[in-house]
């Protein structure tokens, strides 16, 4: 089986290009006070990766690929918890405030 | 699980990502977009768990909680004055992992199915080693800029002789390292291409200093995008791939912003080396001239007097912690019935929205945070700037001195403001190393001191 053959990578390709444009113009729509909240949102989607690292680290057994994998879903998942909770952390300083008087 | 159902899962959780950058486009809806990406991210998982070959659970399971236990831990604890830093960290592990990853499939391509040791397929080994290449690069680059955000390494650009000529050779290195892999799948080479691009990495990061670290930090984010894509394509997975592509091209979306926030080239940033030298020259001619000096009751005074003051922050008030204080301030003053408005620039900070966010933090109003091009023409019409913490995006030279280093830079047209009120620390000139002639204008002000310390006293006296 040649699961690589040049018809995956085609696909693979017409996939990539049509997710930069949807990229390009979903972050152009992005309000610039939502900047960071943005780097910090694609700082844990991009740690996806973990998909990879969890099958090199699925099968049973002990060799150097599923030791290189368990590293790979630590590390991967020290940013998606990181990313998606400071991420939290900021947008929730963004909530509307209520139109009160402060005490001071 | 069927092949089609995984597809169809991991297209769900793509499209949630997608969903989740589009609720950025407005405060109110970004927290909902947050969400998403976290069902997306855990669709991600729970679909790969349910590969017939994955059976570790017990492993997987130790190695998520772990990470995600630390990752909890970092994100609870981070001060938002440190959030440049933390992300560029983050990037450093997306890079890192990535590494990883691509080893994995090198070493054992069958579990990914993609060949056997030693027979693995040529575009299989070309889209590995470019995944590797990107990660690792994206490591150290994210590392150095990590030190140099938080201080560990000077911030000062380092520039050396045939620093360009270096680079293009390494990468040339890097390229005939790849070729070389392609034919021989030697494991020796795979982890020559990691070192390489590691030393690359630092290099590549060295020549770029302080001020356009926003630049350097949305480039990351970018690379850290495109190194998800490479491993997308070894594993053939659609999901890394719109991912990465989706992470890609935010970075480099924002990159070019702050690039343009500053009228240079995304180039001529990544040569890196701006504002070493000039530094010295620039300060002569004004040494005469004269500045006028007040203290915080002058500035109470003058901005109590005022039907409207719009306060220009940058990263000066993020180093003092001023955010609070220069919040009360405001909120004093609002409260006199005098329009109190924030114009952030879009370089102000070390990374792209830092304002936004540590005025957020600070519980200002996101409605009276404006950008650049919402705010700019009012300053005519406005009684009083005041400028904490910024001081090149301030600089009418940017408009009038063809020779300076910041000419054509889009900056706050604070000096048509009748006062302008500037904190400062002392005469010291900003981050391009030009000297502020807003300093010696008749209607500004001077307030030398620490910005935070500043902003109290002011509020002492408005009380």
């Amino acid at each position: 089986m040649e699961a690589h053959s040049s018809e995956v990578f085609v696909i693979g390709l017409t996939v990539f290009f049509l997710a930069c444009i949807i990229g390009y113009y979903v972050v152009w729509s992005v309000t610039p006070a939502l900047h960071s909240p943005l780097m910090g949102v694609t700082n844990a989607i991009s740690s996806v990766i973990i998909v990879g690292a969890i099958l090199a680290a699925g099968p049973i057994g002990h060799d150097i690929s599923k030791f290189f994998g368990i590293i790979g879903v630590v590390l991967a998942s020290i940013n998606i918890f990181g990313g998606f909770i400071v991420t939290y952390r900021m947008l929730s300083m963004f909530k509307k405030k209520p139109k009160k008087e402060k005490k001071d | 699980m069927s092949a089609n159902m995984v597809a169809v899962l991991y297209l769900l959780s793509a499209l949630l990502f997608i969903f989740a950058l589009r609720g950025l486009s407005h405060p109110e809806s970004s927290r909902l977009g947050n969400i998403f990406g976290i069902v997306g991210m855990v669709i991600a998982i729970i679909t790969t768990l349910m590969f017939k070959s994955v059976l570790s659970y017990t492993e997987i399971g130790a190695a998520i909680l772990i990470g995600g236990a630390i990752g909890t831990f970092i994100a609870l604890r981070i001060e938002m004055t440190a959030l440049p830093q933390l992300v560029a960290a983050f990037h450093s592990l997306v890079g890192i992992a990535a590494v990883f990853v691509a080893a994995a499939a090198f070493y054992d391509p069958a579990s990914f199915g993609i060949g056997n040791f030693d027979s693995i397929g040529t575009s299989s080994l070309v889209e590995m080693s470019i995944g590797t290449f990107i990660g690792a690069i994206t490591f150290s680059g994210s590392i150095l800029a990590f030190g140099k955000l938080q201080g560990t390494v000077s911030g000062k650009p380092i520039v050396f002789k045939f620093q360009h000529t270096i680079n293009a050779l390494i990468l040339l290195f890097i390229v005939a390292l790849i070729v070389m892999f392609v034919i021989n799948q030697s494991p020796t080479i795979f982890w020559s291409i990691v070192i390489v691009s590691i030393i690359l990495g630092f290099l590549v990061v060295i020549p770029i200093g302080g001020a356009d670290m926003p630049v350097v930090v949305s480039m990351l984010n970018s690379y850290s995008g495109w190194a998800a894509c490479g491993i997308g394509f070894t594993l053939s997975n659609n999901l890394l791939i719109i991912t990465g592509a989706l992470v890609g091209a935010s970075g480099a979306i924002l990159s070019y912003i702050m690039s343009k926030g500053m009228n240079r080239s995304i180039i001529s940033v990544v040569l890196g080396g701006f504002g070493g030298e000039q530094a010295a020259s620039a300060t002569s001619d004004n040494s005469d001239k004269i500045v006028k000096q007040g203290n915080a009751e002058d500035a109470a005074y003058i901005m109590k007097n005022a039907d409207s003051v719009i306060i220009v922050p940058g990263y000066g008030m993020a180093v003092a912690q001023a955010q609070h204080a220069l919040r009360e301030m405001g909120e004093i003053l609002k409260k006199e019935g005098i329009n109190v408005r924030y114009a952030i620039h879009p370089v102000a900070g070390r990374m792209p929205g830092h304002m936004n966010v540590l005025l957020a933090e600070a519980n200002v109003p996101y409605e009276e945070v404006l950008e650049l091009d919402e705010i700019n023409h009012d300053f005519p019409m406005t009684e009083v700037s005041f400028v904490i913490g910024a001081n090149d995006v301030t600089n009418p030279a940017a408009k009038t001195d063809e020779a300076s280093p910041i000419y054509g830079m889009p900056i706050l047209d604070v000096e048509k403001s009748q006062t302008v009120l500037f904190i400062k620390r002392s005469m010291a000139t900003g981050y391009s190393g030009v000297d502020n002639e807003l300093f010696y204008r008749d209607n500004t002000t001077m307030l030398f001191g620490d910005a935070k310390k500043m902003c109290e006293d002011i509020v002492k006296s408005l009380a």
